[in-house]
């Protein structure tokens, strides 16, 4: 697994990210409503591409929030042309104000069980992957700042988006963004590499216009400044 | 016996909903079942024209959900079909006038005393969608062979699945043949394969089918000779849980042309 990003390590108790199945949930710490958005703020300025046109969902833990203060974090997001879409708290007062406001306050099941977006294995900075177990569809999209791995295929017009490796076991049609946080080692492996766009950090590769006859497992990276697709016969990660 | 409810969507407009609404509805009445095919289009209503009974409307969908009259009295019988019902959408509202829980409602209602309910979805993902597909039991998808309608199509079947709605079965409608042999249309496994949900009918490009809807005549109702008509006939037989072959939509050359032409003597006659 590669390390953890730098930006990951900054001040891992003010905020953590993480993908869930609507969208990523950002988890603000204890120090206060204020540092928390500053520490929002800085996170969504390192790394527009990796947030744009995705959804939040905000976890506050026990904090009080008004109307206002809600809002503010709904603008702030907004700025950065992300959605919030949800607010979740164990404070009935916040939780009645992100009600009143229209936000869901309940992620149901899919709320994130586990360790924590980033643990510590000896010594070793470990990123938790985000496996899914379904096809996803057209208007579709998975965010996550560690490794995404999709079982089933990526159709046209859905989106993946990761901070790490993304492998999909099936079909990639739709548009993936390896690395999306700077990580320029971040490769992209399918059964068949077939994207509409493919991008790994800040670089961006189309697939060939003709089609192939038989497709064959690949795994792209950046090879000297761009992305080069090979195909997978076993050999050793370079 | 309950009424099985099927909405019938597509994401994109223009795909041939209503046509397939039309004449599965014929196609069934036409083996004896109880249908209600209810346009849910409200504010575009076109089904009630697709079917020559735009003259007959008195009340409809709005009219019931709001109380003017009852469910009975907003049933259109078809002059042909005695056990074809149309319940029409109102024209002169918008679809923030049916909510989910009325459309749940009202096909309650209908259950007991038919056997299909086929709701006309209108195109989209916003509310009209939501309410059609909030009663069915079952929902079929409509695209044609393109890009665009395909992936509209993805992005609906993906909606439907987040809901935990269906099952889902598609229609491959406005085949032809001819351009699909020629690669300069997406083919039937292409369609299959990406949108991988189990396929209940294909049909073909008719012009037959432009007339008989401006006619008001639906095509499943003339005695089947053309390719789609019996395309309808098909879906609606296997609606009813008979396992019948694909059509073969490619050309034919002059040894199958014969072939199709014995086999016009032998096919049985209504069920």
């Amino acid at each position: 697994m590669s390390p953890v990003p730098e930006k990951e390590r900054v001040s891992p108790d003010t905020i953590t990210i993480k993908g869930i199945r609507q969208g990523l949930l950002v988890t603000l710490g204890e120090e206060g409503w204020s540092p928390g958005l500053l520490a929002l703020e800085a996170r969504l300025d390192a790394n527009p591409a990796f947030f744009r046109g995705g959804r939040v969902a905000l976890d506050v833990g026990a904090q009080e929030l008004n109307h206002s203060e809600i809002e503010d974090a709904r603008a702030l997001l907004a700025r950065h042309g992300v959605d919030l879409w949800a607010v979740v708290s164990t404070n009935p007062i916040t939780e009645a104000a992100a009600q009143e406001l229209g936000l869901v306050i309940d992620l149901g099941l899919s709320r994130p069980r586990g360790p924590e977006a980033a643990t510590e294995r000896g010594g070793e900075p470990v990123v938790e992957g985000l496996v899914v177990r379904r096809t996803l569809r057209s208007g579709q999209s998975l965010r996550h700042p560690g490794h995404i791995v999709v079982i089933g295929d990526v159709n046209p017009g859905a989106e993946v988006v990761a901070g790490g490796d993304i492998v999909v076991w099936g079909r990639l049609r739709g548009m993936v963004h390896a690395g999306a946080l700077g990580d320029e080692g971040a490769v992209v492996c399918a059964l068949d590499l077939a994207p509409t766009q493919l991008r790994i950090a800040g670089y961006i590769a189309r697939s060939p216009e003709e089609r192939r006859r038989e497709p064959v497992p690949e795994m792209a990276s950046v090879q000297e400044g761009q992305i080069v697709a090979v195909p997978w016969y076993g050999k050793k990660m370079g | 016996m309950s009424a099985k409810v099927i909405t019938i969507t597509s994401g994109k407009g223009g795909v041939g909903k209503t046509t397939v609404v039309a004449n599965l509805g014929v196609a069934l009445a036409m083996r004896g079942q109880r249908v209600v095919v209810i346009d849910a289009d409200v504010g575009l209503r076109n089904l009630d024209v697709m079917l020559g009974l735009e003259n007959r409307i008195v009340y409809d969908l709005v009219d019931v959900i709001e109380g003017r009259c009852r469910l009975r009295q907003a049933l259109v019988r078809d002059k042909r079909l005695a056990e074809l019902f149309l319940l029409p959408a109102a024209q002169t509202r918008d679809k923030s006038a049916v909510r989910p829980d009325d459309m749940i409602r009202i096909c309650g209602s209908l259950r007991e005393q038919h056997d299909f309910i086929l709701i006309d979805s209108p195109a989209g993902i916003e509310m009209g969608f939501r309410y059609a597909i909030a009663p069915a039991d079952e929902i079929i998808i409509v695209t044609n062979p393109e890009v665009s309608a395909v992936r509209d199509a993805d992005r609906v079947i993906g909606l439907i699945e987040a809901e935990e709605k269906g099952p889902v079965r598609l229609i491959i409608n406005r085949i032809k043949p001819d351009m699909v042999r020629r690669g300069e249309m997406l083919d039937i496994a292409d369609v299959v394969e990406l949108l991988a949900i189990d396929l209940i009918g294909i049909v073909p490009e008719d012009k037959a089918i432009l007339i008989s809807a401006n006619r008001g005549q639906p095509l499943a109702l003339s005695s089947d000779s053309s390719l789609a008509g019996r395309a309808f006939h098909n879906i609606a037989r296997r609606l009813r849980g008979e396992d019948v072959p694909f059509l073969t939509l490619h050309e034919p050359g002059i040894f199958e042309r014969l072939l199709a032409f014995r086999l016009r003597f032998v096919r049985p006659v209504g069920d």
